[in-house]
């Protein structure tokens, strides 16, 4: 999608700079690792959309024997594969304004919280309370507490190539 | 969640479709939660790197200036421009200071409306003062000299080092860094109560500067100070400092509010600050102090210093048998310090230089500096020594010179434990390394922590001089605590502030806030957004103000000349430039918003969509604007510092010698006809001086976009007018 008029040569250094600068971002110690937990986001900016399944994967690959560290080392290699591979591509507008519609049975144009909240919290790749919240908090209208999906689709998605 | 059981059976009945759609839905939100945390994270950084770079320019300016000073002859005009910020505050007897900073003459007259202040203090009348501020009343210069009078008076008594108990009292307050924030203050007032006997408060210092309230926030800390010497504890902060203070806001504002006694309110508090403690000790277990320590950092020392001779931590004190006759004639000269540390230590001219007949010295000028600043001030050193040793009647001076060499390394020591102490920041790391980024103290890491508190039986550090995105962060095995109080530091949304109490448990309890109703309806989203719109707005001003050397470094990759660069040599390019460390391709979107061909960057057509705007532009070399908008806050400090009597204007001849001083500090060309151009378009009303604050004012960069935008909310309604603006090639 990006750059495709470099040569194929200087794609892959490319990548590396940039999974490298996100890794770094989350690089505390600056001994170049990270914490497990971070994983998923540092993947996440990298413009990817992994389930969890496959972010279970990727940890499995790279993570160094139960420490619950990543280093660099490790990550740059696996990731710098699922780059190349598109391997996690991003969700399309239109999927997502469906994927919206389906929960919205009675076609409001909106979602009530408490409907968004069953479903985040008891389907699918499951969201904490604390997700929960903060998704409402970060995406619901301040009067009514409704979530006016469209509006929020063409607000929040991907920048092209990131 | 309140729903009947035929809704669930609903959802359960629902298809693997729904299932479906949740999962796409989470997973989008959780990248969006991603990319917004990443975010976040290079705006912090962006500001951090502005913000470090610039107290380094500070330093380094400082050094400078010391470094022409010893240079120059006497006779030079230079000189004496600059001499006075190094004239030292003589140590007068009481009675002189009263004299001086008398405020019994001063009338306030009737229509003043703001708080009438009688003396001793009472705690009704700290009360009070609190809220006629809030209320954005301000107080009278008779009672502020009044009131720093009482303080001044106060914190003489007090030692270096304040050891205080939680015995006495359930628990201590501690506060970080305020930087004139006086909502923060009446935040944390309102969630914890204002101190009183039975509610002891540290603030650990930075009061003052880049907030807009500074002398408020100073003149409430005082007062409760006052009321409560025994609960309310100060610590200095490296903002304590006058010099500082110069480019930082703190000056301008109080000659902004005090017209006409703010010199004195000034001189005044650079005595006060100096007398600040330097550090609190709670319980014998806890040390409270603003930046940090160093492997050297000894509590025994810091107790022992004579505090008050260090007005500005960024020079060694005056050193008092030194004043006979025989050594110095010109009372503008300070005694020298041999100064073994090249990095951050302003060398000194020898006393015994005056004495070096002329010829030895070539008649310098300013240019001739220009290609001096680079050198070693150690090198320097050794080099001119043997010069002084062999003086005819070398005896008695080289007596003197051993004495004060031993003397002198005894105050170069105790000098480092106090800028050590001041601006010090911790790192992850083992070790302890001078710190560069700000110029000043070390970074120190865990080890030196460790090893500090076993020695001085200490159990934990509580410190502050850094911003935390949740307004504290522990670090060093949770031995150290960063505290930092001014919530929104660098713009809406971008921290929380915190404060920490501390029982007979010694155990810190957190608490956090964030100024400003605003940021409480501001969502998640929008909140990221503000700060870093705010950041990279500044970014792009400083890119701008580097447009020669970008242009430069982008022709290197760019042989063909096709003013067209990729993004990795684009990102490549910066990163030479700007030398900010940043993920410059992660930003290449906000900071390059016109449109690419493939995937290729046009760099000139990225620098017409800025544009400075000046006072008349048209006229004046657009590099030398470009230098001048670089170079502003270096350039206005100058100036502040030429403006000797604080009057907030300065003559053309001054003008015109402030600008050969900057040209010679950044290395640069500049003819008289320019400077005189440049006098020409300032001094409107031609009256022959220079107001500061409207030459500042006048730099201010100005995007295309933005201009176009409120451009066409002009034209609103008129949909044909709006396609001919988007249409037109020339704007």
């Amino acid at each position: 999608m990006t750059e495709n008029k470099q040569s194929g040569e200087s794609i892959v250094p490319d990548l590396h700079k940039k999974i490298k600068a996100a890794f770094k971002s989350f690089d505390y110690e600056s001994n170049n690792n990270v914490d497990v937990r971070e994983i998923g986001t540092i993947i996440y900016s990298l413009g990817c959309f992994p389930t969890q399944a496959d972010l279970h994967d990727i940890i499995a690959e790279v993570e160094e024997d139960h420490t619950g560290c990543i280093p660099l080392d490790k990550f740059l290699p696996a990731m710098t594969k699922v780059l190349l591979e598109h391997k996690f591509p991003p969700i399309p507008e239109d999927l997502l304004l469906q994927a919206f519609e389906v929960l919205d049975k009675q076609k409001k144009g909106y979602l009530e919280p408490e409907e968004l909240t069953k479903h985040m919290t008891e389907e699918g790749e499951l969201f904490t309370q604390e997700e929960m919240e903060e998704m409402l908090t970060a995406l619901a209208d301040h009067k009514n507490n409704y979530v006016y999906y469209k509006d929020l689709i063409s607000q929040l998605t991907i920048d092209p190539d990131l | 969640m309140g729903c009947g059981v035929s809704k669930s059976n609903q959802f359960h009945k629902s298809s693997g479709k729904a299932i479906r759609s949740a999962i796409l839905i989470q997973r989008w939100y959780r990248q969006y939660v991603a990319r917004t945390e990443m975010r976040r994270r290079y705006t912090w950084h962006i500001f951090q790197s502005i913000e470090y770079s610039g107290e380094q320019a500070q330093i380094k300016l400082y050094n400078f200036l010391g470094y022409l000073m010893d240079n120059f002859t006497p006779a030079s005009n230079e000189r004496n421009l600059i001499s006075h910020i190094f004239r030292e505050n003589e140590v007068c007897r009481d009675a002189e200071w009263e004299r001086y900073f008398c405020y019994k003459n001063i009338e306030v007259p009737e229509i003043y409306s703001g708080p009438h202040l009688t003396f001793p203090l009472t705690v009704e009348q700290a009360v009070g003062l609190v809220e006629a501020f809030r209320n954005k009343k301000q107080l009278h210069s008779r009672y502020v000299l009044q009131l720093l009078l009482e303080t001044w008076k106060q914190l003489r008594m007090l030692p270096n080092i304040n050891r205080i108990s939680t015995c006495h009292s359930k628990e201590i307050t501690i506060c970080g860094d305020l930087h004139g924030q006086l909502d923060d203050l009446l935040l944390i007032f309102y969630k914890n109560d204002m101190p009183s006997l039975e509610k002891p408060y540290v603030f650990n210092g930075d009061f003052v500067d880049r907030g807009k309230d500074s002398i408020e926030i100073l003149l409430i800390l005082f007062s409760f100070l006052l009321v409560y010497p025994s609960e309310v504890h100060l610590n200095r902060g490296n903002h304590e400092d006058h010099i500082i203070n110069l480019r930082y806001g703190f000056t301008k504002e109080v000659l902004t509010k005090y017209k006409m006694h703010g010199k004195r309110i000034l001189k005044l508090l650079q005595k006060i600050f100096s007398w600040l403690p330097l550090a609190t000790v709670i319980d014998q277990k806890v040390l409270v102090l603003h930046g940090g320590i160093s492997d050297t950092t000894d509590l025994g020392v810091l107790a022992r210093v004579d505090r008050h001779n260090y007005v500005s931590a960024l020079r060694p004190p005056k050193k008092r048998h030194q004043s006979s006759a025989s050594l110095s004639v010109d009372s503008d000269i300070d005694e020298d310090i041999w100064s073994p540390n090249k990095m951050f230590l302003r060398r000194k001219s020898l006393t015994f230089l005056k004495t070096v007949p002329r010829d030895s010295f070539q008649n310098r000028s300013l240019q001739d500096f220009s290609d001096r600043i680079q050198v070693n001030p150690a090198d320097e050193l050794c080099q001119r020594r043997p010069s002084v040793f062999n003086l005819g009647n070398a005896a008695p001076e080289k007596e003197m010179a051993a004495s004060v060499s031993s003397e002198s390394l005894s105050v170069i020591d105790e000098w480092k434990q106090i800028l050590d102490l001041l601006w010090s920041d911790p790192m992850n790391q083992d070790g302890c390394v001078p710190n560069e980024v700000r110029g000043g103290g070390c970074y120190w890491g865990p080890d030196v922590t460790e090893d500090f508190l076993n020695r001085h039986n200490l159990q934990l550090l509580i410190r502050s001089h850094e911003c935390k995105q949740e307004g504290y962060e522990f670090c060093h095995n949770r031995k150290v605590l960063t505290l930092f109080s001014a919530s929104n530091y660098y713009d809406v949304g971008s921290n929380r502030g915190a404060y920490v109490k501390l029982g007979p448990d010694l155990v810190p309890y957190l608490f956090q806030y964030q100024a400003s109703s605003m940021i409480r309806e501001l969502t998640v989203r929008q909140s990221v957004g503000r700060t870093e719109r705010s950041a990279l707005k500044v970014l792009r001003e400083q890119m701008f103000a580097h447009k020669t050397d970008l242009i430069c470094a982008f022709k290197t990759f760019d042989s063909d000349n096709t003013g067209l660069v990729c993004l990795s040599d684009w990102a490549s390019a910066v990163e030479s430039v700007m030398h900010l460390d940043l993920p410059w391709r992660m930003l290449r979107y906000q900071l390059v918003p016109c449109k690419t061909n493939g995937g290729m960057i046009d760099y000139h057509e990225w620098f017409d969509e800025l544009a400075i705007k000046g006072p008349n532009a048209d006229h004046i070399d657009q590099s030398l604007l470009e230098t001048l908008y670089r170079h502003r806050s270096t350039f206005e400090t100058i100036f502040r510092i030429v403006d000797a009597d604080n009057s907030g204007f300065i003559t053309i001849e001054d003008f015109r010698q402030t600008w050969m001083l900057l040209s010679v500090y950044l290395k640069m060309e500049i003819t008289d006809d320019t400077i005189s151009d440049l006098v020409v378009t300032i001094d409107r009303n031609q009256d022959g001086s220079i107001d500061i604050d409207e030459f500042m004012e006048a730099f201010r960069l100005t995007d295309k976009k933005s201009r176009l935008e409120r451009g066409r909310s002009m034209f609103m309604g008129t949909a044909t007018d709006l396609t001919k603006l988007e249409g037109d090639p020339n704007i």
